[in-house]
């Protein structure tokens, strides 16, 4: 029962531009307009008018009187309106004017000898550059080289305008010069006469749109409101037979000329309302009208907005929140959204039992239920109560049901910005109540999302290649690793590194109880014995999830370097020392990928995050203001150390001012001065946050998760309990704001550091008022440079994107283009894929020349 | 063993069909929006050089000049003493006439007065002549010059007050010694305790000219230049290495495959192109895919003047008209013949 046409599809090879010639223009027309409205006074549509019905419908009930055709099925038909007088395409005006200028105004040919085109058409070069060849070189001819007949001057003024030597010229007169060049020439210069004569760019007749593209709409009140073309089309019919009446009454030249000019304004407008020049056409209102090329053109033109982004259905958004025990595969999916997204089934022989228990479930027990069943002749039907026990005997092989979403069901989630392709990716449907999508907070790190009102949306695929593609290829477990750097990218964050953390400590260990709870949540049922005494230690607990091929030894940043401590060792699936900070856990998730693939991994995320977010709720991660105050030794070191970096820069300011300060090369005395405070200022915040380690302890909450990369760093500890330090705004101390000095409060030119905008408060103290003016200056320059930051960075990604999206790698891992040229004769030197590199704790390879060949 | 070996090599080859340039374009573009505007003193360099996204964006625009050109200029021997290193740094350093001498306008006469400052000249080892011989070369037939000392009169002769100001630029701005374009020389060790001078402004080809430079390993940061002065490959590389440099100043980790498939993008053609519409997106075979990125109207109406084909063998056109695009599983062409009972 398969369908030919389902199978063997039709594809469009290629599309061709042309100019329409007149001919074209009527043959193609279903009417020819001559009656400037729309619908007579009871709604129907004047024959002759811009609403006829010969050129389709949009009415329902109506016939199109041309295909037959209802509002769904008639494609539209154009038709045209006859100009009495021709009138120039305003966009096409810059091309009349280089065929204008490049041919002779007497004979029509080109005003270059056979042997200069001969030269020309002989050397290198690519179309565009011969025509802006004979551009430049026929500029100069002042005689025909065939005829010898004078060449005048021409102007174009744009959109439409052509003057011949000052005097202007009558779109006549243009397409009757037009029309002499002859075909031969045409060809010689590269363009086809068969598709595009020149003279066809000055109308004689206009074509209309069909109205299914200029739909009208009827308001509430029940009055029609015509589309922006439909106004600007009437506007032309009007003038034209205003025109056409007032040659044939024999009015004076004058007044033809100036309609003539309305008409061609009028025409301008129509294609484009945007050019330069001329007045934009207005609503009534003064609003203007958005014609042909307003539709095309930018972001919300008909390119951007409906051709390369494509509205769907089957799809949801919600807010999203943390859900720490499904999986990384998962995602959770609020009742009310899975009821409203379905899946189309196919019912044949096998499952057609299966397809009638859905139609008869009802939605309150709790079961799968179908919405919709569609019969082979194509009609489609809601399941009702009353109507499901007879669906259901009708159900036969080749209908086809819709089924609400179950558990397991591929989808596709995703955050915008999609700046990745981890921002889309693909997870099972997990139905829970509530009302917010559940995201396993390990996956959070490739969506940028956080839980802090961040909406996502979620795609169901339709097909069967849809959903298996998905599966295959979007997986969240397929996209562990990055293919930006070869590294994980998901993995456990913030409080799960803690967790992890505590969990791997030496002096964590469990009694059997807790340990069977914590091994239970990862879904492990066996014990291992005990190792400290009869308890258990963390690292056997994590030994449990690791793999028992594994063999890793990693450096990591806890503990002193080169000591045992520091040194994380995994020994056939045993740890065996070292603690886990987010570095060597993402190492040992990469190493399981690799060694033991991707869904070993998932299920080493799965397990660690589970097991860690019981730990930390167990033993804790909590700071106190007491985590943040310094003792009085600490707070007396800070306090010196803010004061001799001032006295420091005290001294250069004696120094500069009595010229002793020694310059440095290739600056001014000022710019020493400036570069040397700025130095000693900044240098304190790295000597002060070794003090604050050293008073606050390496055991200090705030300092543990900034060292083990859970949350923050410790400049955060510093500004807190240390001082804020140095503002900048510019790369300078702060120096903008009245005359010589950032702030009243200070004498003009006073360059000390407080008057340059040092902090020596810190948060916990508080700031006093001028501090507090200080730090808004640099926070408020941080802001705006971030929000010109996401435009800046939005904009160079989406050309890059445009630039190199027909890039793909063929069978013989060659990088070639859209038209099949090689890009790169390997891809990247060596055609290995970043993701499949093994680069556990290795830095990136130095930048490499010329690719490496085998 | 061998065949483990092979096959392992197989593991980790791209996937043929993988649409590699959408990776390169994502892998470059994501952490964009992590890198700082901060303009970043580079070890040595004077003025900031522009780094992070700036810098991104100003080497992807395939621009003819940087905003700040800098230079490293190697030296052939590997000279000890750091005395020899400043000498030449100074040998090269460009100085202007306006910056050894004041200059005055006088209107009503049309005169300027050219005072040089000859503690100055003294320090910079110029001789007072050598000046007044470049100055006089360059003045028209109409411009007298007298002077006395150390100072310069130059006299015009009913000049219009516009060209007068013209020409007093001009002479502000006559070369008198070093090389053009070169400022600020700095002299620093390099990572391998090498002596070097960076120094802002790009001349690699008058600093060859110097015999201690070291043509092999002297490098700018401006692609353009190398490309005028090594060609193509060397510009491809330069794109690799400066894109490389200010990733790594920013810690952004990004794989150098990308870099260089986009590099390589900017070079195919056999110049440097720029990415955007005058470049590589202007320069696409398809109709519809030009016109989707930037000026829809110009691009199709020469299309309908040249009676252009759009044979669709990009991802934008084929998501336009709505066909399954030529990349990873779109490329693959299967069909199964159904057998009918």
């Amino acid at each position: 029962m398969i369908d030919e046409n389902e199978v063997f599809e039709k594809y469009i090879s290629k599309i061709k531009f042309t100019l329409f010639s007149p001919e074209m223009i009527r043959k193609m027309s279903a009417v020819k307009l001559f009656v400037p409205d729309t619908y007579n006074d009871d709604g129907y549509p004047i024959e002759g008018g811009f609403a006829d019905l010969r050129m389709g419908v949009i009415d329902p009930g109506l016939r199109c009187k041309t295909c037959g055709g209802t509002v769904r099925t008639c494609p539209g038909h154009f038709g045209s309106i006859e100009l009495i007088r021709p009138v120039i395409h305003p966009e096409f005006a810059p091309m009349i004017y280089m065929f204008l200028r490049s041919t002779c105004q007497t004979c029509g040919r080109v005003l270059l000898t056979g042997e200069e085109i001969n030269e020309i058409k002989g050397s290198l070069m690519t179309r565009d550059e011969m025509i802006s060849t004979v551009i430049t070189r026929t500029k100069k001819v002042k005689n025909c080289p065939h005829c010898q007949a004078e060449q005048k001057e021409i102007k174009l003024e744009r959109p439409t305008s052509f003057y011949e030597d000052e005097r202007l010229m009558l779109p006549t007169e243009v397409r009757d010069r037009l029309a002499k060049i002859s075909d031969d020439d045409l060809r010689e210069l590269g363009f086809d006469p068969e598709y595009s004569r020149p003279e066809w760019a000055v109308l004689t007749v206009l074509p209309v749109p069909p109205v299914n593209v200029r739909p009208s709409i009827t308001l509430e009140s029940g009055e029609r409101s015509e589309d922006n073309l439909t106004h600007k089309l009437v506007e032309v019919l009007r003038i034209n037979q205003r025109l056409e009446s007032n040659i044939n009454a024999g009015a004076p030249q004058l007044i033809i000329e100036d309609l003539w000019e309305l008409l061609q304004y009028h025409v301008t407008t129509y294609f484009n309302n945007e050019s330069p020049n001329i007045p934009p056409a207005t609503h009534r209102s003064g609003m203007t009208l958005k014609t042909l090329a307003q539709r095309l053109k930018g972001k919300e033109g008909r390119f951007r907005y409906n051709l390369s982004g494509k509205r769907v259905n089957f799809s949801a958004r919600t807010v999203v929140s943390p859900d720490g025990c499904i999986s990384i595969n998962e995602v959770g999916v609020p009742k009310q959204i899975a009821n409203e997204l379905t899946i189309p089934i196919k019912v044949t022989d096998w499952n057609i039992e299966e397809c009638k228990k859905m139609i008869l479930s009802n939605e309150s027990a709790n079961n799968v239920t179908a919405v919709y069943v569609t019969s082979p002749n194509g009609r489609r039907r809601k399941i009702t109560d009353t109507n499901k026990e007879e669906l259901a005997n009708e159900l036969a092989a080749g209908w086809t049901v819709e089924r609400q979403l179950k558990d397991g069901d591929v989808v596709l989630f995703n955050r915008y910005p999609s700046l990745h392709r981890m921002s889309i990716m693909a997870h099972k449907v997990k139905i829970l109540s509530g009302k917010t999508f559940r995201v396993p907070p390990s996956v959070t790190p490739p969506y940028n999302a956080d839980f802090d009102g961040d909406e996502m949306n979620i795609h169901v695929p339709q097909k069967e290649e849809a959903r298996a593609e998905a599966e295959t290829l979007m997986l969240v477990e397929k996209q562990i690793i990055s293919p930006q750097h070869g590294h994980a990218i998901i993995g456990p964050t913030e409080d799960h590194i803690t967790g992890t953390y505590l969990l791997s400590l030496d002096e964590t260990v469990f009694t059997k109880e807790e340990a069977m709870d914590l091994l239970a949540l990862a879904g492990i049922y066996e014990l291992p014995k005990p190792d400290v005494k009869d308890k258990y230690s963390g690292k056997a607990i994590i030994s449990q999830l690791l793999p028992k091929n594994l063999n890793l030894r990693i450096e990591s940043k806890i503990g002193k370097k080169g000591s045992s401590k520091s040194i994380v060792e995994i020994k056939d699936g045993k740890m065996i020392s070292g603690y886990f900070e987010k570095k060597s856990i993402h190492s040992v998730i990469e190493a399981i990928t690799l060694y033991n693939g991707n869904e070993a991994a998932r299920k080493f995320i799965d397990g660690i995050g589970r097991i860690a977010g019981e730990v930390i709720t167990r033993k804790g991660m909590t700071v106190s203001m007491k985590d943040y105050t310094l003792s009085e030794n600490g707070k007396k070191k800070v306090k010196e150390l803010v004061e001799n970096a001032e006295k420091q820069v005290n001294v250069y300011i004696m120094q500069y001012k009595n010229k002793t300060l020694e310059r440095e090369p290739g600056k001014s005395l000022k710019e020493t001065l400036e570069s040397k405070s700025v130095k000693t200022l900044g240098d304190i915040r790295n000597d002060m946050s070794k003090l604050l380690e050293e008073d606050l302890g390496q055991e200090n909450k705030a300092i543990v998760i900034a060292k083990i990369g859970a949350r923050g760093s410790i400049i955060n500890v510093t500004q807190m309990s240390g001082a804020i330090a140095q503002q900048v705004v510019r790369e300078k101390r702060l120096h903008r704001g009245y005359r010589y000095r950032p702030l009243s409060h200070f004498k003009q030119k006073d360059l000390s550091a407080v008057a340059r905008g040092f902090i020596k408060s810190n948060f916990l103290e508080g700031l006093n008022p001028i501090e507090y003016f200080f730090q808004s200056m640099s926070a408020r320059e941080s802001i705006v440079n971030t929000a010109i930051r996401t435009a800046r960075s939005g904009y160079m990604q989406r050309r890059m994107m445009n630039a190199l999206q027909d890039l793909v790698v063929k069978e013989d891992y060659t990088v070639r283009d859209g038209s099949g040229r090689i890009v790169q004769v390997i891809y990247g030197g060596d055609g290995k894929d970043t993701m499949k590199i093994k680069k556990i704790n290795e830095e990136l390879t130095a930048p490499v020349g010329l690719p490496e060949r085998e | 063993m061998t065949r483990n070996v092979d096959k392992d090599k197989k593991d980790i080859m791209i996937t043929p069909g993988e649409g590699v340039g959408i990776l390169t374009a994502h892998s470059i573009g994501e952490p964009g929006t992590q890198m700082t505007m901060r303009t970043f003193h580079l070890p040595g360099v004077v003025e900031a050089v522009p780094t992070g996204l700036p810098r991104l964006i100003e080497i992807v625009d395939a621009k003819k000049k940087p905003k700040k050109p800098v230079v490293m200029i190697y030296l052939k021997e590997k000279y000890k003493d750091m005395k020899k290193v400043e000498e030449i740094a100074e040998k090269i350093d460009e100085v202007l006439l306006k910056d050894v001498a004041k200059f005055s306008e006088d209107f009503r006469k049309r005169q300027i007065l050219i005072r040089i400052d000859k503690d100055e000249i003294r320090q910079l080892k110029i001789d007072l002549i050598g000046i007044k011989k470049k100055i006089k070369a360059e003045l028209g037939p109409n411009i007298k010059m007298k002077h006395k000392g150390e100072k310069v009169l130059l006299i015009t002769k009913d000049m219009p007050l516009r060209m007068l100001r013209k020409f007093t630029n001009k002479m502000k701005n006559l070369h008198i010694k070093g090389v053009k374009g070169i400022n600020k020389p700095v002299v620093t060790k390099d990572e391998n305790g090498e002596w070097l001078i960076v120094a802002g402004g790009s001349n690699l080809t008058d600093l060859f000219k110097f015999e201690d430079v070291d043509p092999s390993r002297s490098t700018t940061n401006d692609i353009m230049e190398i490309y005028n002065l090594f060609g193509i490959e060397a510009a491809r590389n330069a794109i690799v290495n400066e894109m490389y440099t200010t990733m790594k100043i920013q810690k952004v980790n990004v794989d150098i495959r990308h870099i260089c498939l986009l590099a390589d993008a900017m070079t195919v053609e056999g110049e440097v192109v720029s990415v955007g519409r005058h470049g590589l997106s202007g320069r696409k075979p398809s109709v519809l895919a030009r016109a989707a990125f930037e000026e829809t109207v110009k691009h199709l109406v020469n299309a309908a003047i040249n009676g252009e084909e759009d044979r669709l063998r990009g991802v934008t056109e084929n998501i336009l008209i709505g066909q399954p695009v030529p990349l990873g599983t779109g490329l693959v062409k299967l069909t199964m013949k159904h057998e009918t009972k």
